[in-house]
């Protein structure tokens, strides 16, 4: 029997909803500074408007829904999949008041794409934004990649406690790096403030030794960096990283997507001196041969064409698309159509493989990721075993991951009903693309990219698509962020709301 | 013999006036140049061919020794051009939040995927001419958005003392 939720369901969720929006209302202080610190008055008041509208609509939820038990795993993931909602509507009103999306829907769809680390993008003339609108962007990604529940968790601390370990599961992080959420969370913060610290550094540098303005370097450095590592996908200019045209650059943002795509665990036994754990890892290992077999397709699908002149030239296209792929960043130094009209079918086959695997766990990637690969590789291993060996014979199959492991059928089952997850939700994107007129692959493609949280784009997402197709892919960001679990909730909650008994 | 230096005379008159609409088929032609939906939907076919580009200067000019980066945007896309870097000297104004960017016409030489730049597609020019000016955008305050937010604020202020009422 399903039970309609209760009043005090619905205090608990707007209760922690609104610490949510008050947190992510309070980042739009940033952009609101750089507009007044540049001269941007509109801009400021775009994010003025957002922030006190997020302000408005925070305290109202706290001081009325006052909870007086502590979350439940159902309102904890409530909560996630529904703040994720109302952070994409709050993130886009600066956006569309800019004037640069045609809709509000598509100002939406960018402040999916933005939080979710997409990368999809249905910006119109991205040349001649303002610099706060153009931070925003990137810094959408930021808070997304890190978790909007995080910042909250980073924020309110007391208020979070009791229910943190819930919001935490239900942002698609069930790794805990240290006992307490609080303390990972914030562990989370200070491992991606020194990386932005050093990448930034490092983008802006490169960008000034190739023709930069210092501030504008810099600046660049700041959003590349952010989309980089929280493997977003957005870049300043209409151009993404075609627009630098610099080769070092290409370098530095291939080691920032490389760090953004690793275990904040492992992160973690880096910092702590324990470089070993980078061999050993099954997350890394998977991830290291996922990019071989997927680079090989690249390179059989490009020679097969002929579409670059020489070997060099293709390592460095193929390579980074490819590895913009594989860690779901979505950074591209081709233009979308040269996906279409040059790459061939098996390369984008090889790019739709990386896309659809992903990075790892408890990292800001999407996708499926390498953990659940190497428990279904090694599952799979385990039943071949099992098969060949005498009948009596007992054995194991362990896993290293931070520790070791045993492969159990509830882990490998696990595994397998989210990967499953992940593919039909795949298909289905392709299914609507392929209804509305284009070719199954290049369906396959771009839902591949907004499921797998990727950005890489063969020219489909564009501001004139149709309005279906938007919605779809806004759905798909938004269930793969989340790896399914809280989005099935939300659904399941508002059945038991219509459905339910009392 | 008159009507035969009649008859010369209208056939060279004839004659000019071919010449004259050919050269201005060809400049016209020339003058219309291609756009970015051209080449890059279409990048085998201009390869290492002449091509005539326009757009406007995005971003910042970048300059790389002898040489410099300029990004063109024709309304579509933007394209990547190579050229001297004494060619940008008459480079004003770049668009962005708070320019229009100066409007140039480049003749160069289309790749599809550069060698020289690592498989990019781009335009190394060797000849650049201003079509128009750029020009600072001032924008003034929009006054429905600071309506807006003055009546939000109020609204939060009232919010604030909601927050600080006791409750029940």
């Amino acid at each position: 029997m399903i039970l309609k939720p209760s009043a005090q369901d619905f205090k608990k969720i707007g209760y922690y909803i609104g610490k949510i929006i008050i947190g992510l209302s309070l980042v739009m202080l940033i952009p609101v500074i750089v507009a007044l610190a540049n001269r941007e008055i509109n801009p400021a008041l775009d994010f003025l408007i957002g922030l006190e509208i997020g302000l408005i609509l925070g305290i109202i939820l706290t001081r009325f829904c006052s909870p007086q038990q502590d979350l439940g795993w159902m309102q904890g993931m409530v909560v996630v999949s529904f703040s994720w909602l109302v952070a994409t509507i709050l993130g886009a009103i600066p956006l569309y008041l800019s004037g640069h999306w045609n809709s509000f829907l598509d100002a939406c769809f960018d402040a999916m794409s933005g939080f979710t680390t997409t990368g999809l993008a249905l910006v119109r003339d991205l040349d001649h934004i303002s610099l706060a609108h153009n931070l925003w962007r990137h810094l959408i990604i930021f808070i997304g990649g890190q978790g909007i529940v995080i910042i909250a968790l980073s924020f309110f601390a007391k208020a979070a406690a009791s229910g943190a370990f819930r919001l935490y599961v239900g942002e698609a992080r069930d790794e805990r790096i240290m006992p307490n959420v609080i303390s990972t969370a914030r562990f989370i913060w200070s491992v991606s403030i020194a990386y932005l610290v050093l990448g930034t550094f490092g983008l802006g540098i490169s960008g000034v030794l190739n023709g930069m303005r210092p501030t504008s370097a810099f600046f660049h450095g700041l959003c590349v960096f952010m989309a980089a590592f929280d493997t977003g996908g957005f870049a300043p200019q209409s151009q993404n990283i075609l627009y630098y045209h610099n080769p070092s650059l290409e370098i530095v943002i291939m080691i920032i997507m490389i760090l953004g795509t690793i275990n904040f665990r492992l992160h973690y036994n880096l910092w702590s001196g324990n470089a070993k754990e980078i061999f050993r890892n099954i997350e890394i290992r998977t991830f290291f041969f996922a990019v071989i077999i997927t680079f090989l397709f690249v390179v059989a699908g490009l020679t097969q064409h002929l579409v670059y002149p020489c070997g060099m030239v293709l390592f460095r296209k193929g390579f980074f698309q490819l590895l913009s792929a594989q860690t779901g960043t979505g950074y591209m130094t081709i233009y979308a159509q040269q996906f279409l009209r040059e790459w061939g079918d098996l390369a984008l086959v090889g790019i739709i493989g990386a896309m659809a695997l992903g990075g790892a766990v408890c990292s800001t990637t999407g996708a499926i990721k390498m953990l659940r690969i190497g428990i279904i590789f090694k599952a799979f291993c385990q039943h071949i075993k099992k098969i060949i060996l005498p009948e009596g014979a007992i054995f194991s199959e362990k896993i290293h991951h931070i520790k070791e492991v045993f492969l159990d059928d509830k882990i490998a089952l696990s595994a397998s009903l989210i990967t499953l997850a992940y593919l039909l939700l795949y298909v289905i994107g392709a299914i609507v693309g392929v209804f509305y007129g284009y070719p199954f692959l290049y369906s396959l493609f771009e839902s591949t990219s907004a499921s797998a949280n990727v950005g890489l784009s063969c020219g489909i997402t564009r501001p004139d698509m149709p309005l279906f197709l938007k919605l779809t892919y806004m759905f798909q960001m938004w269930a793969g962020r989340l790896e399914f679990i809280s989005v099935f909730t939300l659904i399941g909650f508002f059945w038991a709301l219509l459905k339910g008994k009392r | 013999m008159k009507g035969l230096n009649i008859s010369y005379r209208s056939r060279g008159l004839g004659f000019l006036f071919l010449l004259c609409f050919m050269f201005i088929l060809i400049g016209s032609q020339k003058a219309q140049g291609h756009s970015s939906f051209d080449l890059i939907e279409s990048p085998t076919k201009y390869d290492g061919k002449r091509v005539v580009y326009s757009g406007e200067v995005i971003g910042e000019v970048m300059i790389r020794g002898d040489y410099a980066w300029v990004n063109l945007y024709d309304g579509k896309a933007a394209i990547g051009v190579w050229l001297d870097k004494n060619l940008t000297r008459d480079i004003v104004y770049t668009g962005s939040y708070k320019a229009i960017g100066d409007w140039l016409e480049v003749e160069g030489i289309f790749n599809r995927a550069c060698l020289e730049h690592g498989g990019d597609l781009d335009i190394h020019a060797y000849a650049l001419r201003k079509i128009k000016g750029g020009r600072a955008v001032f924008h003034r305050l929009n006054p429905q958005k600071l309506k807006v937010a003055l009546i939000l604020f109020v609204g939060l202020c009232l919010s604030l003392i909601l927050k600080r009422l006791p409750k029940g």
